[in-house]
């Protein structure tokens, strides 16, 4: 079993308000070594896959064709690691 | 009707409505245009009929690629209700064609309505931008942050148009906020 955790986030150069928010109302009020902050959506998906390779690739294809993102507007990363446990 | 049971030989236009759909899960619309129906509208877009999407509908549209662009949360991350003008841009949309006013009074109602799509495409697709009453366009009358102001946008063909604001709202004396039915002029470009 292998964790995929695929990540969509505003590209650069188009503005995440969520992201600037949390950095003008809590992160600042912290520190100032933090020069940016962004926001975006996590799915995490739980796949049944032979290989990391192959759980990257079901992942890839269910947010290209499913659009889990919009090309135009978003940047996409999908990270995978085999569960510790081996199992379910 | 349920969007389940549309069939598409019985109609010549489809307007999807405003609201929320799926919970606007994972981004506003982005569900609903996976499913079978948008698959149908899809085709009846192809066929050349009319394809309307407001607010959410237009969400939808964008998201399902009938429509360019993407409709992102609002820069000031506020749901935004209140009563705008429109300038009306392209007059060869199935909507557009016959309208006897270039600047419209609507409502919008939306949290996710900021436009993007990149400037030169998005000049020449687009159909309706936020404006004043005398229809001129500026960043004053910006109220998510839509690129070029843009409130609508259609495809080249001008068959398949979104727009954020209800022109549904906008259609009885009764309930618009100074008697007018700029709605109702638009929804009349369904009849064709």
């Amino acid at each position: 079993m292998y964790s995929v955790e695929v990540i969509v986030l505003n590209k650069e150069g188009i503005r995440d308000p969520e992201g600037e928010a949390i950095k003008k109302y809590m992160v600042d009020k912290v520190t100032d070594k933090v020069k940016e902050v962004r926001a975006g959506k996590y799915v995490l998906f739980k796949i049944d896959a032979g290989s990391e390779e192959e759980a990257m690739n079901i992942a890839k294809k269910v947010a290209d064709e499913k659009r889990l993102y919009n090309p135009i507007v978003h940047k996409v990363e999908i990270r995978v690691r085999k569960d510790e446990d081996g199992g379910h | 009707m349920r969007y389940k049971d549309l069939d598409p030989d019985r109609y010549s236009s489809v307007v999807i409505p405003g609201g929320f759909s799926f919970g606007d899960y994972l981004r506003a619309g982005s569900i609903a245009a996976s499913t079978e129906t948008m698959e149908m509208i899809k085709e009846m877009a192809n066929q050349g009929k009319t394809v309307l999407g407001i607010c959410n509908g237009f969400q939808i549209l964008t998201e399902s690629g009938l429509l360019k662009g993407a409709l992102l949360p609002n820069l000031k991350m506020r749901f935004i209700s209140k009563w705008v003008y429109v300038k009306v841009v392209r007059d060869d949309t199935r909507l557009t064609k016959n309208l006897p006013k270039k600047v419209l009074r609507m409502p919008i109602a939306h949290a996710e309505g900021r436009f993007v799509l990149e400037e030169e495409e998005a000049r020449r697709l687009m159909v309706f931008q936020y404006s004043n009453e005398k229809g001129e366009v500026s960043e004053d009358y910006n109220p998510n942050g839509s690129v070029l102001n843009i409130a609508g946008i259609a495809n080249e063909e001008g068959n398949v148009i979104g727009l954020m604001p209800h022109p549904e709202r906008a259609s009885f004396s009764l309930t618009s906020i100074d008697g007018n039915v700029d709605g109702l002029l638009l929804l009349r470009g369904l009849r064709w």
